[in-house]
């Protein structure tokens, strides 16, 4: 399914919109960690908590929780909620 | 006539100059809040060249250049929205390749509120005997090596989970105002088994075996007036540091004051009761002398009412001893005479090893200050940087 990419990532994927696959979000995001290793950490901490102003979109639906299922034809996006100075 | 080959006396002055090997090139290593810096300086340390910004944007907590073998670099970053993580350079910033395992907590098992790491804060090379292991201090407190040079990090000894330290390590209530940090590792270099580090709050510990087994090191440290001296938790070590001509003595700038201790000794003695009143003896860093032990630097802060954290009036300063603690004297010309109200954090603080010793020193206002002279004189590297947050003098060459 396509994933889209926020800016603060592009230095793993180079590109704002990707191809990734899983059967649920955290599937996802493994698959994205294995073709752009460290991407994941970035954005989920070690304690499987998505880290503060990292957003999760589902066909623009936002979601909190990893287990969320997903089908190919989803649409998802990672958005980074910028603030501060 | 033959010509004689006996060389006049001023060939020979000429001859025993050039045998004289040239001192080596210091680089001054910059972490700001806003990336990385590297200011690379001729050989008599009058000009500099500037590289940078590395990882624009990000926040770079420290930045170490690897002794052992001189070009390999380690950056703690993070953004202010995305995770923490470590990059290394082994080209000496040329290229940065991103650690596979950046330092992270264990998992929790389900149900349980289990610890993230939020930011690496410091960064020590191990032994010269284990080359490529380096030790990591993060924020939230946690103690992480590496044994690949930077590139996958573990949990070391027990510091992180053990009942008895997480009760030291308090909340993030009880840290510092950007969170509670493990710092000040330190490594003798007489024994690799043999550590030091220090949390902010937490005291200070210390193993002889590794880090099978620990023990606090704060008798003789004050804490804020109301708090239990006895209650590890309450200690707040700003900075540690070992003398490099003796590591059986170390110095200490703490939340409540200077102290030094001379090993086998347990106890810290106060000595930054000699500093001048007016001025006191809070402040972050502190820098110590590579030849001499009884010389080291600080510089105070105003710890002052609601605790300004600036310079005190201000007006900047450094202050030596160069008795161990004895007495101190005022180092600030060159410096702002007034107006002045920067802070020097904990890492922001450095010496070179030359001699006389180059000192550096970053402000949270941006600006990049040294001293070719121990101290004597100061003079702005640059200025107009992101806060900075640490500094290491570096030498190559």
């Amino acid at each position: 399914m396509k994933v889209l990419i926020p800016t603060p990532l592009l230095s793993y994927t180079k590109e704002r919109e990707v191809e990734a696959s899983g059967a649920t979000l955290g599937e996802l995001l493994a698959d994205l960690d294995r073709r752009y290793p460290g991407l994941r950490f970035r954005v989920i901490d070690e304690q499987d908590r998505m880290r503060p102003h990292m957003r999760f979109f589902v066909n623009k639906v936002q979601v909190f929780d990893l287990t969320h299922p997903l089908r190919p034809a989803d649409s998802v996006v990672l958005v980074q909620a910028l603030s501060g100075g | 006539m033959a010509r004689t080959s006996k060389k006049s006396p001023a060939r020979k002055q000429k001859s025993a100059v050039r045998s004289k090997p040239a001192p080596r090139r210091v680089v001054v290593l910059v972490a700001t809040r806003k990336g990385a810096w590297l200011f690379h300086g001729d050989r008599q340390r009058k000009t500099w060249r500037a590289d940078g910004p590395h990882f624009l944007g990000q926040i770079i907590q420290h930045l170490v250049l690897d002794p052992r073998d001189g070009r390999t670099l380690l950056a703690a970053a993070k953004t202010g929205h995305l995770g923490p993580t470590i990059f290394r350079s082994t080209d000496f910033g040329k290229t940065w390749k991103e650690s596979g395992k950046p330092p992270a907590f264990a998992k929790v098992p389900e149900g349980e509120k289990g610890r993230a790491v939020d930011h690496t804060f410091w960064l020590t090379p191990c032994h010269a005997d284990e080359p490529r292991a380096w030790y990591a201090g993060t924020s939230p407190q946690g103690l992480f090596r590496s044994d690949d040079g930077g590139d996958t990090w573990e949990p070391f000894s027990i510091i992180n989970d053990d009942p008895k330290f997480r009760e030291w390590m308090g909340s993030v209530q009880d840290g510092t105002p950007d969170g509670p940090k493990l710092h000040s590792i330190i490594v003798d270099p007489r024994d690799p088994a043999h550590l030091y580090f220090a949390m902010s709050g937490g005291g200070i510990h210390e193993t002889r075996d590794r880090g099978k087994t620990w023990t606090a090191l704060v008798k003789g440290m004050e804490v804020v007036e109301g708090f239990d001296p006895a209650n590890i938790a309450f200690h707040d070590p700003h900075c540690v540091q070992m003398c490099p001509k003796n590591p059986d003595r170390l110095y200490q700038q703490n939340h409540c004051g200077i102290y030094r201790i001379d090993r086998p000794s347990n106890e810290w003695i106060r000595i930054g009761r000699n500093m001048p009143k007016q001025v006191g003896d809070v402040g972050f860093p502190m820098v110590l002398h590579p030849r001499d032990a009884d010389t080291a630097w600080v510089f105070p802060m105003d710890g002052q009412t609601v605790w300004p954290r600036t310079s005190p009036e201000g007006k900047p300063a450094a202050y030596v001893t160069r008795n161990g603690g004895k007495s101190w004297q005022r180092l600030d010309a060159g410096l702002p005479k007034s107006q002045a109200w920067w802070t020097v954090k904990r890492q922001a603080m450095s010496a070179d090893a030359r001699n006389p010793v180059g000192l550096y020193l970053g402000t949270t206002s941006g600006e990049l200050w040294m001293s070719r002279d121990e101290g004597k004189r100061w003079s702005c590297l640059a200025r107009h940087l992101p806060e900075i947050y640490a500094v290491e003098a570096a030498e190559v060459g």
